[in-house]
């Protein structure tokens, strides 16, 4: 029987939640969380052992994350590794993206992730490793390891992938040989193609050209002593009473909170509704996510013109691209009208 | 959403803990923090080391403001 190896956060290896998300990388022989489910779909491997590493730990720590756990992996015997599923938790997929990379580099085996499209880990390692189409949130758990096995089952057999649609992955970019059904030579289905294109029917290309979403660099600012300059967070600073009632997760509201007055952010005044952290921190000092003290300092000493009265929040857990973009064009019509010159933005 | 701020025609940096993400999904000035809960000032040091740690990556990301980058940069911070 093959062996796999599943890295899973700590959140799913039981070890709690937030306030654990600093756990150091550790790896445990047998099924943990997820592994078990694993380990029942796959059907050409048994999961020997579960790598855990706290969210928050691989973040900050991302080199000596690795190095640990690969170090940890040297002696195991595997010939697949699995990790996630990621779901939408951004850092999670980031997580399981950087770890399933070092592993296929260092000992040559492939590796399965699953995660939503909207996980920002999708766009990041797509090309690298086999991530399967999942469910935005953990109650898709079971549909999710499912579709992970299948790929895990068919890579272990060494059977031909199909198209990443059909295999409900990611495509990774990479072009096959490949023999259609019907033997139609490329000539001729060009010209079909073209004559469905010319009469306006829907046709499907064999070549998809992804799309590019970079943004043309602004403007520099050219004296910041004079330049009204603005904070916005997706760290969900927020007045005690969250008086815009903006979600701790999955975020569609934005507020904007009046600083005039203030030399820095008082705890207990301000505090964090952000769902995906520890809020110790945050609550105890809102400035190291709105650093208002600084900037006010900066103010004062004419570095900057002009702190703008008015910070901005949400929340970026969990809230999709599409939301993330209608609050922040909703905000730049504010801060045009407010005659902003220029944004800092925290993200958490 | 930097991006949104940033096709509105705002000069705009991004400070952040996981810069591959900020990376790929195509911020264009972007400033290192020191984590996620706490992006600057650590609550393990004392609070004059968390203000002089905020305010010199504010003031990279100040003065990243008016840097006239013809690429995507990750600014670089000493503390």
């Amino acid at each position: 029987m093959k062996k796999a190896v599943l890295y899973i956060n700590q959140f799913f290896a039981g070890v709690g939640g937030e306030t654990e998300a600093d756990f150091e990388p550790e790896i445990r022989e047998g099924l943990v969380g997820p592994a078990l489910e694993l380990d029942k779909q796959l059907q050409n491997a048994e999961v020997t052992h579960t790598v855990i590493c706290g969210d928050n730990f691989i973040g900050s720590n991302q080199e000596e994350a690795v190095k640990r756990i690969l170090e940890g992996l040297e002696g195991i015997e595997f010939d697949i590794f699995f990790a996630g599923p990621a779901f939408q938790a951004g850092r999670y997929g980031s997580a399981c993206g950087f770890i399933c990379r070092a592993v296929r580099e260092k000992f040559g085996v492939e590796t399965v992730s699953s995660m939503h499209v909207e996980n920002p880990g999708v766009l990041m390692f797509k090309k690298e490793l086999y991530i399967a189409e999942g469910g935005h949130i953990a109650a898709k758990m079971r549909k999710d390891i499912k579709k992970m096995a299948n790929i895990g089952d068919k890579l272990l057999a060494g059977e031909t992938m199909l198209r990443a649609e059909a295999e409900e992955f990611f495509p990774r970019g990479i072009r096959h040989q490949f023999w259609p059904e019907e033997a139609k030579p490329a000539a001729i289905r060009a010209v079909e193609m073209l004559k469905k294109k010319l009469a306006g029917e829907e046709y499907q290309t064999e070549l998809p050209i992804p799309k590019s979403d970079r943004v043309e660099i602004a403007k520099p600012v050219v004296d910041l002593s004079k330049a009204r300059i603005a904070l916005m967070n997706t760290g969900g600073i927020v007045p005690v009473d969250n008086p815009d009632k903006i979600q701790s997760a999955s975020a569609t509201r934005w507020g904007k909170y009046d600083i005039s007055g203030m030399d820095h952010l008082e705890s207990g005044v301000f505090k964090t509704i952000h769902a995906g952290f520890d809020p110790a921190a945050a609550d105890a000092d809102p400035n190291v996510i709105m650093p208002i003290d600084v900037m006010r300092a900066f103010e004062k000493e004419g570095k900057i013109g002009e702190l703008y009265k008015d910070f901005y929040s949400t929340v970026g857990t969990g809230t999709t691209e599409a939301e993330a973009r209608r609050m922040a064009q909703e905000i730049v019509v504010h801060m045009k009208e407010a005659q902003v010159d220029a944004v800092l933005m925290v993200s958490t | 959403m930097v991006k949104e701020v940033e096709k509105a025609g705002f000069p705009v940096v991004i400070l952040c803990n996981l810069i591959p993400v900020a990376r790929s999904v195509g911020a264009n000035k972007i400033v290192p923090t020191i984590s996620i809960p706490y992006p600057l000032g650590d609550p393990a040091t004392s609070k004059e080391e968390q203000y002089k740690l905020r305010r010199h990556r504010v003031e990279v990301a100040l003065d990243a403001l008016t840097e006239d980058i013809k690429e995507q940069t990750v600014f670089k911070v000493k503390i």
